[in-house]
């Protein structure tokens, strides 16, 4: 029984693992610049994928990740140049729409450049379970559960203790006070697109050999991720974590004590009831707005 | 386009009607509405893929009745709506004498009306029992469908005395019509569903899932019924997890793909398959084995890429269009119907089919074969 438990529990920490890192991207460009980023599941994808390419043309593990990375990035600052830059000062929600087009349209380059077929990424350490109690996890799960704290931590002082991090959360509170006291909220925006892309990269070379990847497996990290980083309470770190751990788990108690036909079902019900009470979620900052 | 164009166009139209021996050398019309784009390309594309290059080389060998074959296809990307458009256009304008085609069962399920009503031999490439059962008077097809694929699988559990099993099904459309065909078929061979589970297509643990199966009592062996790569996760947490019992998979999983994703995971995982995926395997005494050889050497050579069933399903209603054409002499619809409807022994890639008037699909559990896979290849079950 306690076995039984244990491994509902590590199911969903695995799970919740991959949501937590999804998330994460989200909250960073949403501090930055209030946008949310529906192209943050592609940078997973094409983070897992470039990986996958490399490493089968014969690139060392840790390199191929370093570029793919770097690879990934670019692609940011490609997307926050030719996409959402020139749309200028449009609105929140007019970005938003952008950065959903952009999600298609990288899909769609994937499937051209890379096929529909699926592939797998060697895990990092080897893929002998641990055995608890009875209940075992991969120790690529301790590999994404430990990347996701270091990016917490990285991230908690880049924003608290950098300059540049200031700028970026000033940016995003008033895009005009901040011109007026010599940032260029320009280049904030498109720092903040290279940070996250780079960050969804991160997240999608450290699940892929979970996850498996394919030029698809996007949608789903990205749509759990952003369901996450709403739960946890847009913009904080800590949060996001927090939210994807807690759908994960709740999706794998759902399915272990109530039935695996619910599981999608349960932790939406959840959500719904969080943000009933509390609208900017777990973490979220409480904003009072003037009118 | 300019008006000029559309004058140019006209002009060539009429010349081409005006030329002489036009209408006597008219082309036999194949129309097929194929998902060659959208989440069902997977079908489409080689669907097309293959009539395309079926209809290039019966033509160069002088084609049918003495006449070419033209394939007219639309892309209708799997959506039931643009199938009755594009379905609408082929018997109107494009005036085709049959219709092979419709990659989805819902886009062929929207256009089993429409055929029905205009009087078109139909012969569908989409999978669904639904299409066949209750016998449509124009309408046939080709893949075995998965319920066989479930008997199949009972079939070898009940030769391996295996009675009670836990089923877990993929929450998408071919792991849910799965799941309900299994149910349905399940008591006829004595097997027992004594857990039942569902994943998600993209979940990257089910090890829940399986920790429940597992200590379900009395259960024997584990069947999951899913599609692509969620399979292959599933197969690696049983793994994992050190899931000693016997497991079956559904033919969704069928490709080089899933042993590679699985790796030793995959070791001792018994599925049902087309006997075109395993050409290299079967014995030479196999009916099958010539003609689901040519076709992937064929299809190799030219794509480079590795053949699937769904373009073997393309062949098998090609072929048997072509043999409809040639046994009717003509290509009077009523006739083609019939001489369809009288198809015996033809060896596809998919099976002997022998339709009658009862049976529009004409394949029994012999079109699959059982498979186990050892040493990170398929061999032939014992």
């Amino acid at each position: 029984m306690l076995s039984q438990t244990l491994q509902y529990l590590f199911s969903g920490l695995t799970n919740g693992a991959i949501y937590a890192l999804s998330a994460l991207g989200f909250s960073l460009i949403y501090n930055a610049s209030g946008v949310i980023n529906f192209a943050q599941g592609e940078f997973i994808m094409l983070g897992g994928v470039a990986a996958v390419l490399l490493t089968s043309a014969g690139v060392p593990l840790p390199l191929a990740i370093l570029l793919a990375v770097l690879m990934v990035a670019v692609v940011g600052l490609l997307l926050e140049k030719f996409a959402i830059e020139p749309a200028g000062d449009a609105d929140v929600v007019s970005l938003i729409i952008i950065t959903i087009g952009a999600s298609i349209f990288l899909q769609g380059v994937a499937q051209v450049v890379f096929g529909k077929g699926q592939r797998a990424l060697a895990p990092f350490t080897g893929d002998a379970p641990i055995v608890i109690a009875g209940a075992s996890l991969l120790p690529q799960s301790l590999w994404m559960i430990g990347t996701g704290a270091v990016i917490v931590l990285v991230l908690a002082w880049f924003f608290g203790r950098t300059r540049l991090g200031k700028a970026m959360l000033a940016t995003a509170h008033n895009r005009l006070a901040a011109r007026l006291v010599g940032i260029n909220t320009r280049h904030v925006l498109a720092l903040s697109f290279v940070i996250s892309a780079a960050l969804g990269a991160i997240a999608g070379v450290v699940s892929a050999p979970i996850t498996l990847t394919s030029y698809d497996v996007g949608i789903m990290v990205g749509l759990k991720g952003f369901v996450a980083a709403t739960l946890g309470g847009l913009g904080s770190g800590v949060g996001a974590v927090a939210g994807g751990l807690i759908l994960g788990l709740t999706e794998a108690l759902a399915a272990g004590y109530i039935s695996s036909a619910y599981k999608d079902a349960v932790p939406f019900v959840l959500i719904i009831l969080i943000l009933f009470f509390m609208p900017r979620g777990l973490f979220g900052a409480r904003v009072t707005e003037r009118v | 386009m300019s008006k000029f164009m559309l004058r140019m166009t006209g002009i060539a139209l009429a010349a081409f009607a005006l030329s002489p021996g036009a209408h006597a050398q008219a082309p036999i019309k194949i129309g097929s509405p194929l998902a060659v784009t959208g989440g069902a390309s997977f079908l489409g594309d080689p669907e097309l893929k293959t009539l395309q290059l079926y209809i290039e080389k019966i033509n160069g060998e002088g084609g049918v009745l003495g006449r070419k074959l033209e394939l007219v296809s639309y892309d209708d990307g799997g959506a039931p709506d643009k199938a009755i458009g594009f379905t609408k256009r082929l018997i109107e304008e494009d005036k085709v004498d049959i219709i092979v085609g419709g990659s989805t069962t819902g886009a062929t399920m929207a256009m089993v009306p429409l055929v029905e009503k205009a009087g078109i031999p139909f012969i569908s490439l989409a999978g669904a029992v639904v299409i066949i059962e209750p016998v449509k008077k124009w309408v046939f097809k080709t893949p075995h469908t998965d319920r066989m694929a479930a008997e199949k699988v009972f079939e070898d559990m009940k030769k391996r005395g295996l009675t009670k099993i836990g089923l877990l099904s993929e929450n998408s459309g071919f792991g849910q019509s799965g799941k309900k065909e299994a149910l349905a078929v399940a008591g006829k061979y004595g097997i027992q569903i004594v857990a039942e589970e569902m994943y998600g297509p993209k979940d990257a643990d089910v090890t829940t899932q399986l920790t429940k199966i597992k200590n379900t009592a009395g259960v024997q062996a584990i069947f999951v019924f899913g599609f692509g790569s969620g399979p292959a996760v599933v197969t690696k947490n049983i793994g994992q997890l050190g899931i000693t019992l016997p497991h079956y998979e559904s033919h969704g999983v069928a490709s080089e793909e899933y042993i590679k994703l699985s790796g030793k995971a995959a070791e001792g995982v018994r599925l049902p398959a087309a006997a075109l995926l395993v050409a290299e395997v079967l014995p030479n005494s196999d009916p099958q084995k010539p003609v689901v050889m040519g076709y992937s050497k064929t299809y190799k050579d030219r794509y480079k890429q590795d053949v699937s069933t769904f373009g073997g399903h393309a062949y098998d209603g090609l072929m048997i269009a072509v043999a409809a054409f040639k046994r009717a002499g003509s290509t009077d619809p009523a006739k083609v119907r019939d001489a369809i409807e009288q198809t015996r022994g033809f060896i596809g890639t998919g099976g002997v089919v022998n339709m009658s008037a009862t049976d529009h699909m004409g394949l029994d559990l012999s079109a699959f074969r059982m498979l186990e896979i050892r040493n990170g290849t398929w061999t032939l079950a014992k």
